[in-house]
């Protein structure tokens, strides 16, 4: 039970469409068979009704007479068409008792012998004598006896009120049998070829239903860690309920992208604060002290001794905490500096100042300048960005590749877009983009991306980096707000 | 009632009782009683061109349900033939006369079976059925009726009270048939007819299993009622004897599975008529 209740619908709709013909021919044909069954006994009870009255009258004379071979041959009549046990409308035995319920005669005299009391040859006939010795009109009654195989019409011999005898007619109900089979085998040819044509049309409309139930099912089934994406959902377009089904699961897909798309923007970027954090923090640390270095350093060679050796020492470690000193700069972007606000020229300047690279490499560069007004940006941080973005745009293209850079006021806003048709960047790259020391360029400290978040953020805007095939794009949209300048 | 109707109706009134009356008159008016096979017509039919083509005169078979309805018709000479039984020839020797005797299986004479369902297989004599329900013939039959009561009363029983139950069937063909469904324990037939049968529908006969076989009787006579011309006589005489001499005969003998018929002598009639006398005395 359990097994039919967890099948598809797929096998669930053709399998009940089935029992619900079943069931259906069952119920005609069992109703056909019961109408026939009372259809065959209103028949007999008619026929042999009347074969009763004119056999009870023929009877008269032979019973009158005491002639039983008259008798016989008259209660044999019947019997002459042949082909009896076809026809269940004619009598099985016929019997014709006298006034003291002796055979006078019998179709069968092997089972009822002239003078026999029939009942010792048939116990019908002790439950049939009731009926008999009642019924006193000329009438034909039929007596059904409980758990007899026979139906018997009992009609009196009666001549000027004067009781001669009996007529007993038995039909066998078993001659009913055959013509129940024959309605019982049309029905089931009936029902077969109902089912051959119903079967296959239940079974694609089965599919037709439940295959849009499959795939939401299915495309339910997939949903785990990764949300599957709009275009792997097969969702069966329609306003019905599977329909709103469909679109609803549609929605909350949606939903779940878009939340987890969020949850892994806050984590980045929780994560960039936090780097930022610590890289800002360490380096104000060692700043300072690497300040103190140099400066005594410096004051060593100003006022110390002409020692080869401590000199070229110094010189090396001088050279290392320049080089410290560079990249803890580096480090602490500090947004703070004091600059004129950003014009038209200083981003022209930025396209002059990388068009060396550029032309190095061949490719094609697409500038776009579309800023005629002083923004109230500071300029030095703004340069920075672009110079940043851009290098690495040259530095990702393809020789004589394309580097396309776009910089315009979009509503309260600088927005730059810097693409390139490089080497796309994969997934799992992205998430670590702006993260210092991610790239795994050869050249370059890996800083270029993290200061440019971190000047972004310190400027209130956005960095939002996409990569598709042929097209890596960097949009920075900057805030233009008078608290800003 | 349309116009064919009409015509059919007028046709039919015309054809039945005036013109038969006076076919009637002119043709030689034969009574045939079941001592023979009597039911069937188209041997009848046949018979009946045959005589009528010897004798040069229509001939009119009458039947009748039992032997007492053609004797009777024979008395009162609505009759001018019959094929009868011994027995009652006997009774009324003295108003008929002998005019040929069948002959069957080389002599002219036949006898009674006795004869039970051939499920029966007891039954050894007459005696043993005492108590059961028997058939005879017809009471004016030799074989049927007359010899097992004679029989009966030479074996000192009465045979009256010897049989729960007797009853007639009217032909010796329907003791086959009644004895045969077991509707009678036991049954007297004539032994030409039992022969016949065994021949034509032996699947009746098949049924029955014969006990006793009688002593040979007088054949069924075919007599002449009193007053029938010499002429007629001869003339019908010779028709029945010479049917073994003619090939349309003894097809019709064949079917008869007779082998023909003599003229006879009274005198085999004399057992009957000692039976009759016998039986007669008793009661």
């Amino acid at each position: 039970m359990l097994r039919l209740h967890d099948l598809s619908f797929r096998y669930k709709i053709p399998l009940r469409g089935s029992v619900l013909v079943l069931i259906t021919a069952l119920m005609v044909t069992a109703s056909l068979i019961f109408r026939e069954y009372d259809e065959l006994r209103q028949d007999l009870a008619t026929t042999s009704g009347h074969l009763g009255r004119v056999l009870a009258n023929t009877l008269v004379a032979p019973l009158v007479h005491d002639d039983p071979w008259r008798a016989y041959e008259i209660i044999n009549s019947p019997f002459h068409g042949g082909a009896q046990a076809a026809n269940p409308q004619t009598a099985s035995m016929v019997m014709v008792l006298d006034a003291n319920q002796r055979v006078f005669v019998a179709t069968d005299p092997n089972q009822y012998p002239m003078l026999s009391d029939p009942a010792r040859a048939n116990s019908d006939f002790y439950e049939l004598w009731q009926a008999v010795a009642k019924s006193s009109e000329p009438d034909t009654r039929a007596v059904e006896v409980k758990g007899s195989e026979t139906i018997y019409m009992v009609t009196p011999v009666i001549s000027d009120g004067y009781r001669l005898g009996t007529l007993i007619m038995g039909y066998s109900k078993n001659a009913f049998l055959p013509r129940f089979f024959g309605i019982a085998k049309r029905a089931g040819l009936i029902t077969v070829a109902v089912l051959l044509l119903l079967l296959p049309a239940s079974w694609y409309w089965a599919q037709r239903f439940a295959k849009p139930l499959v795939d939401l099912s299915q495309s339910m089934g997939r949903i785990g860690v990764e949300i599957p994406a709009e275009a792997e959902i097969k969702i069966y377009e329609s306003k019905d309920e599977i329909g709103q089904l469909g679109a609803a699961f549609k929605g909350m897909l949606q939903g779940l992208r878009d939340k987890q798309a969020l949850e892994r923007e806050v984590m980045v970027s929780e994560r960039l604060a936090a780097v930022g954090r610590l890289a800002s923090g360490v380096a104000h640390e060692i700043n300072n002290p690497l300040g103190g270095m140099l400066n005594a350093i410096s004051t060593y060679r100003r006022h110390g001794n002409d020692d080869p050796l401590a000199a070229r020492t110094l010189s090396l470690v001088e050279r290392g905490l320049v080089q410290i000193k560079d990249t803890v700069s580096a480090l602490l972007v500090e947004s703070k500096v004091q600059s004129h606000f950003l014009t038209r020229q200083d981003i022209e300047d930025t396209h002059t100042l990388v068009q060396t690279d550029a032309n190095r490499k061949q490719v094609r560069f697409d500038w776009r300048n579309g800023i005629d007004e002083t923004l109230p940006l500071p300029s030095t941080l703004v340069r920075q960005v672009l110079i940043n973005l851009m290098l690495n745009a040259i530095q990702a293209a393809p020789t004589e590749g394309a580097v396309a850079c776009t910089v315009e006021r979009s509503g309260q806003a600088l927005r730059v877009q810097v693409g390139n048709n490089g080497d796309y960047i994969p997934q799992e790259r992205m998430e670590h983009l702006f993260e210092p020391f991610s790239s795994q360029r050869e050249d370059g400290h890996g800083l270029g991306l993290w200061v440019t978040y971190q000047i972004v953020h310190q400027l209130g805007g956005d960095i939002v980096a996409e990569s598709v095939p042929d097209e890596t794009r960097f949009t920075v949209t900057l805030p233009l707000t008078e608290a800003a300048a | 009632m349309d116009r064919r109707t009409f015509l059919a109706l007028a046709a039919a009134v015309s054809a039945s009782p005036l013109c038969a009356q006076a076919q009637t008159n002119a043709a030689v008016r034969i009574g045939l009683s079941p001592v023979f096979l009597d039911d069937q017509l188209s041997f009848l039919n046949d018979w009946r061109d045959y005589l009528q083509g010897r004798i040069g005169r229509a001939v009119r078979f009458v039947q009748r349900g039992s032997y007492r309805e053609i004797m009777d018709m024979l008395l009162e000479q609505k009759l001018d033939f019959a094929w009868i039984c011994g027995y009652p020839y006997v009774r009324h020797k003295a108003k008929l006369r002998l005019m040929a005797v069948p002959v069957s299986d080389g002599r002219p004479q036949y006898r009674s079976y006795l004869i039970v369902p051939a499920s029966d297989r007891q039954t050894g004599s007459i005696l043993d059925l005492r108590g059961k329900v028997f058939a005879y013939s017809d009471p004016d039959s030799n074989s049927g009726f007359l010899y097992p009561r004679y029989a009966l009363m030479q074996l000192k029983e009465n045979p009256d009270r010897f049989f729960a139950k007797t009853f007639f069937t009217w032909a010796h063909r329907k003791i086959v048939e009644a004895v045969g469904s077991n509707l009678a324990q036991g049954g007297a037939v004539d032994s030409y007819v039992w022969e016949t049968l065994q021949i034509y529908h032996p699947e009746l006969t098949v049924r029955t299993r014969i006990v006793e076989k009688s002593p040979y009787f007088g054949h069924t006579p075919v007599v002449a009622r009193e007053g029938v011309t010499r002429t007629e006589f001869d003339s019908m005489q010779e028709a029945l004897l010479g049917m073994s001499q003619s090939i349309a005969g003894q097809d019709l003998l064949k079917r008869l599975n007779l082998d023909g018929f003599v003229s006879g002598e009274d005198s085999l009639f004399d057992g009957i008529a000692r039976m009759m006398r016998a039986l007669n005395g008793r009661s």
